[in-house]
């Protein structure tokens, strides 16, 4: 993976999966204590502290269509390479947690990549989720809540043409405005 | 985010596309579906998905559902977009970069003509 909201994307794929209601995506840089962190939060069918600790492991997966399960143990390595770690908490029932941090500044830290492309292709997607995605830039927030939007669309499907302009501009601006803090 | 604005702006949004959709033949439901696993998110899956939904905005395709999937156990043909027109069969295309994804969108979805080099030999 090139960026890291690719790895943020995959983890949410993750939650879409285990039939999550409410996700909530936390993305935070904060350039004064050289952090950079991300979370992704679901009300799923959670996982046992067995399934927890085998997660990490390259060679588990749920799946069957294939024998390895690639997506949490690249994201680990990764944040571990950048003096970061990978964080799991998850109850059967209840939900899970993952928390990731990396050095922001470190070399080998992947670029945060499109942030935008990515919520935007989440809540579109899966339209029966409600999305949560707050993106921190030092100190200065943009979150978005599809909550008001899906009640004020009435059932308009996201997807009309009119409705994803609106969407992609509201979440592309949300996050142009504050980046500059980072920079 | 100025939510009372945004919300106000996509009321009137919503109601220009209400309008607009009265006016328009319904061809039948199309539905595009992009393959999101990891193998498809590292092949670029979110590039092609990306691609849709701009062809969508731009060509003003109204009466689209776009979704996602996981791995589809292909994961060399990744990334892979699945399209089913009305109550046609399902096709499945591979090595979907965003520029065949364009062409997806305009010869099959708009044109309803399968981009045969494309397809998935079964």
């Amino acid at each position: 993976m090139k960026e890291l909201t690719l790895h943020l994307l995959d983890i949410a794929e993750n939650s879409v999966a285990a039939n999550s209601k409410n996700i909530t995506i936390y993305v935070e840089e904060d350039t004064a204590k050289d952090r950079l962190r991300m979370s992704v939060q679901d009300d799923g069918v959670g996982m046992n502290a067995d399934t927890i600790a085998k997660v990490v492991d390259p060679f588990y997966t749920t799946r069957t269509t294939r024998k390895v399960g690639l997506g949490i143990p690249l994201l680990k390595e990764a944040a571990e390479a950048c003096n970061g770690f990978l964080t799991i908490q998850s109850e059967p029932g209840r939900g899970t947690r993952i928390d990731v941090e990396f050095q922001h500044s470190h070399i080998d830290r992947m670029p945060l990549g499109d942030l935008a492309g990515t919520f935007l292709s989440l809540l579109i997607a899966y339209p029966q989720i409600h999305w949560t995605f707050i993106y921190r830039a030092n100190g200065q927030d943009f979150e978005y809540d599809d909550a008001p939007i899906k009640k004020e669309l009435d059932g308009m499907s996201l997807t009309e043409p009119d409705i994803l302009s609106f969407l992609r501009q509201m979440i592309e601006t949300g996050i142009k405005e504050i980046q500059p803090a980072i920079n | 985010m100025t939510t009372v604005k945004s919300l106000e702006d996509l009321k009137r949004v919503r109601e220009e596309a209400l309008e607009k959709r009265k006016a328009k033949v319904e061809s039948g439901q199309v539905q595009v579906i992009v393959a999101m696993g990891t193998c498809g998110i590292a092949a670029g899956a979110r590039e092609t998905m990306k691609a849709i939904l701009d062809e969508i905005e731009k060509d003003n395709l109204s009466g689209i559902v776009v979704t996602q999937t996981g791995c589809m156990g292909m994961c060399e043909w990744e990334p892979i977009a699945q399209v089913i027109v009305g109550d046609q069969p399902k096709v499945t295309y591979g090595k979907v970069t965003p520029d065949v994804a364009r062409k997806i969108m305009k010869d099959h979805v708009i044109g309803g003509k399968i981009v045969e080099d494309h397809v998935i030999p079964a």
